[in-house]
């Protein structure tokens, strides 16, 4: 029997235990992966891929900290990088809607874009902790309670409005004049511009909103997750919302999910560590789970054609056959 | 944008439309006037740019230079949207639905409707109008499970749903059964007593005498006639169009057929969805030989000719290429061995985004002159691409022009060159003329006839029955994946075939004698 087998079992009991402890970490360190989600699931849901998640959630972080900050204010904190987060979308938007440039080169300059950015704009914060701190949101009687209230009900405003999010983004998608056309526009742009619709401002507002969604997930981590700011702090989130949003189907509902299990993972590799578990396979595991989902999904996926809008990553111009 | 004129009776006037793309003028001074409350035919041959006029009187294509007047106005179209705003609606040939959306969701997409569950509150009124102009269609199913002719009517309903006054559709029944198409013309007419004016864009003569009060001939980009339809025929249209006299004269010589080069024996072959589509099925084409297969469109065409092609897995049975078992052959090996297949589905055989020149070398780059060791001679493919061009008409700026800028009929065309220029033994084509023109179909059946006349067996897939009866030695007829009957030139009857066709009659010799289920 191998080693780590060996190990697993004789630790099963220290094991579970760890893992239900895990959760309400869990569930931090899986809002910044939420809110990034959400906002790609909506970006893709318009046709338009963007790889520059990494580059946008860096910025938000570090812009979220400067301006919380030398502000004092949290929330003006997380407003500034939310915009920060909107700005440097609209370069991806310029480049591949307007310029029509390959979604995945312009994507991926923006990512490189943040880190070199973000590294030098966030020198003079390095080793700074952070003044304007968020608390936790004292919920009546919940709260309060043995146990439950410990492990769900200690979170700040920010995981709580992520979780919100999930439902009110969900509905707007499917339920919605707005919602219908921006599926429309992923789908078939051509068949959106010939009723009149705007694609390339329906675009250009879901990429945006993306970015938006990117820099709060990105504030998150240098506001409530650490708080404070380091050098290259989103450590790949960028590239597991990437993995998330397909593991995610380009649902919102399925992002939450998602979130929380990727951000387990990532606490689990810490926790499970002296416990003989690699923190390596775990690294793997959210890539690996996304490849399982594809796999398991993909039949039914076809038969009720869900999956990856079908005019993802095109660019649409009117007059082009 | 207003200036108003004494125009009333025209819904819609085009002055002097210039429209040019790199290489070529799709309109050059195009003028059409279309009264209101008419079925205007709008006829050409395939690349006369009838397609690119109307995509500018819809505001998808800005025009270089020219005027449009809309019930009387002159106005400035900058995008569909104003276009909509006109009354103007347009149906595309390549339906423009949403294929993972409902119905509903397609119909009132771009709309001002309630902005919380939008498609419950337009349900009524869309149920109302499908039942008003009798087009039946479930609101809450799924494009992509619904038959060609049924997103049709989906689009119509779009453009209904919208209070459109002007529809303008792009060869409407050149994806339809001929009952559908026939369904479409009354639905047409009905729309007409209700005041609506129709432009329609059709290759079919038959189609313009029938439902048109009157044509507009195009080409090369000018408009070249507007004539009263009760006043013109088929031959003058014809005559009109291409310049030159259509006789649809075919030159079928008298082959005598040589060795049989494909046998089928007792195939069964699966469909996408798992049902069976090809039921022990058998044929045999000889040298020299037309085999047409007659039917309504999904009774196991497609799947028979893919699996003769080798695209698709054979479940029992045996297919012989030259008395030689090729069932487990991949497609590379038949192509080799002298297979040709000109699928229905041009894009299928073609890929889009490349050029011409780089299209026609899809089969033989690997050999050469093309193919030399690891690279391609550049001028071997420039002179393939230039000698096919030439040899076959096709209509194209240069050899370098992405294929899917060409017209429907061009991009037919290449690929029939491209396929027959390799002289297969065996020559599988499907749909060969959907989409073209009177002339480009003439040209068609001709080179369909000279492959037989030079030696090659062809196997014929058709949902139009007069091609198929035209040209086939033998035609057989397609119902649920097998075969009904069998007719020679000579014994060909309409009325039988046609009961056939719907599965009411089965000729008693075409029963299978091997391979009946146990
Ligand atoms: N978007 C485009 N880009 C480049 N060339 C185009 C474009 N649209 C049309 N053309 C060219 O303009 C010419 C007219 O094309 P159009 O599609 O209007 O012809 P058509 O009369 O509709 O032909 P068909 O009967 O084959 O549909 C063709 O040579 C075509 O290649
Ligand atoms: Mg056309």
């Amino acid at each position: 029997m191998p080693d780590f087998v060996a190990g697993l079992l004789e630790n099963l009991l220290t094991i579970l235990v760890t893992v239900v402890l895990a959760i309400p970490a869990a569930i931090r360190a899986g809002t910044p992966l939420l809110y990034g989600t959400l906002g790609e699931v909506y970006a893709e849901r318009s046709g338009i891929l963007n790889l520059g998640m990494e580059g946008m959630m860096i910025m938000g972080a570090v812009s979220g900290f400067a301006a919380a900050q030398t502000t004092g204010s949290a929330a003006l904190g997380i407003l500034t990088a939310a915009l920060v987060g909107g700005l440097f979308a609209l370069i991806h938007a310029f480049a591949s809607i307007t310029l029509r440039v390959n979604q995945v080169v312009s994507g991926l300059a923006l990512t490189m874009l943040g880190l070199g950015i973000s590294s030098l704009m966030g020198k003079q914060f390095v080793g700074q902790p952070l003044a304007a701190r968020l608390q936790p949101l004292e919920i009546p009687v919940l709260s309060n309670l043995p146990i439950v209230g410990e492990l769900f009900f200690q979170f700040d405003l920010m995981v709580y409005l992520s979780i919100v999010l999930v439902p009110v983004l969900w509905f707007f998608l499917y339920k919605t004049r707005l919602g219908i056309t921006l599926r429309s526009v992923g789908e078939n742009p051509a068949a959106a511009d010939a009723l009149g619709v705007d694609v390339t401002f329906v675009r250009y507002a879901a990429v945006v909103f993306g970015g938006m969604m990117a820099g709060i997930g990105g504030s998150y981590l240098s506001i409530s997750y650490a708080p404070a700011w380091i050098e290259g702090m989103t450590a790949g989130a960028g590239w597991i919302v990437v993995a998330l949003t397909i593991f995610a189907m380009w649902d919102p509902s399925r992002a939450l999910l998602g979130a929380y299990l990727f951000g387990g993972v990532r606490v689990l590799q810490f926790r499970l560590q002296p416990l003989g578990i690699s923190p390596n396979l775990l690294n793997m595991l959210p890539y690996l789970l996304t490849i399982l989902v594809l796999w398991l999904s993909s039949d039914q996926a076809a038969k009720r054609r869900i999956g990856a809008p079908a005019a993802l990553m095109t660019a649409y111009a009117r007059e082009e056959r | 944008m207003t200036s108003a004129k004494p125009e009333h009776t025209l819904a819609v006037a085009l002055r002097g439309i210039v429209k040019r793309f790199p290489g070529v003028t799709a309109n050059d001074r195009a003028n059409l006037e279309v009264r209101r409350g008419e079925i205007h035919a709008l006829l050409g041959e395939n690349g006369a740019g009838k397609t690119s006029l109307m995509n500018v009187l819809y505001g998808i294509y800005h025009p270089d230079e020219g005027e449009i007047w809309v019930k009387g106005r002159r106005v400035t179209i900058h995008s569909p949207h104003d276009a909509i705003t006109l009354g103007i609606g347009m149906i595309h040939q390549q339906f423009r639905l949403v294929q993972t959306h409902t119905v509903l969701e397609n119909v009132i997409l771009g709309l001002r409707e309630r902005f919380f569950f939008p498609e419950q509150s337009a349900r009524p009124r869309i149920l109302a109008l499908a039942e008003k102009y009798g087009l039946k269609v479930d609101p809450d199913a799924r494009i992509w499970q619904l038959s060609a002719g049924e997103q049709q009517r989906v689009e119509i309903l779009k453009a209904l749903y919208r209070g459109v006054e002007i529809l303008i559709m792009d060869e409407p029944t050149s994806m339809l059964t001929p009952g559908e198409a026939l369904e479409l013309l009354h639905i047409l007419r009905r729309m007409t007593a209700e005041g609506l004016t129709v432009i329609f864009i059709t290759h079919k003569l038959e189609e313009v005498m029938e439902v048109s009060d009157r044509v507009t001939v195009m080409r090369a980009g000018k408009s070249i006639a507007t004539l009263e339809t009760a006043q013109t025929n088929v031959r003058e249209l014809a005559q009109l169009m291409v310049g030159r006299d259509v006789l649809f004269r075919l030159e079928k010589k008298a082959v005598t057929p040589g060795a049989p080069v494909l046998k089928v024996e007792n195939l069964n072959v699966v469909s996408d969805k798992g049902l069976p589509a090809v039921v022990n099925l058998s044929l045999e084409v000889r040298a020299g030989e037309i085999l047409g297969i007659a039917g309504v469109s999904g009774n196991g065409q497609r799947e028979l000719v893919e699996a003769i092609a080798g695209l698709r897995p054979v479940s029992g049975g045996k297919i012989l290429f030259q008395g030689e078992d090729v069932t487990q052959t991949p497609p590379r090996m038949r192509i080799e061995r002298g297979i040709g297949f000109v699928p229905g589905e041009r894009w299928m055989a073609l890929i889009p985004s490349m050029s011409v020149a780089e299209n026609m070398i899809l089969k033989n780059y690997a050999r050469p002159p093309i193919g030399r060791k690891v690279f391609l001679d550049a001028e071997a493919v420039a002179t393939h691409a230039d000698t096919l061009i030439r040899e076959y008409a096709i209509s194209t700026p240069n050899r370098q022009t992405p294929i899917k800028r060409l017209s429907g009929g061009n991009i037919q065309r290449a690929l029939l060159a491209r396929e027959m220029t390799e002289r297969p033994a065996l020559l599988l084509v499907a749909q060969p003329t959907s989409g073209l023109d009177v002339g480009a179909t003439e040209t068609i059946w001709n080179l369909l006839l000279e492959e037989r006349a030079r030696g090659a067996a062809v196997l014929l897939i058709s949902d139009d029955l007069k091609e198929a009866m035209a040209l086939s030695d033998r035609l057989a007829v397609l119902f649920e994946g097998q075969i009904m009957g069998e007719f020679t030139a000579q014994t060909m009857d309409l009325e039988k075939i046609g009961l056939m066709m719907a599965g009411a009659l089965r000729q008693p010799t075409a029963e299978p004698t091997a391979g009946e289920p146990a």
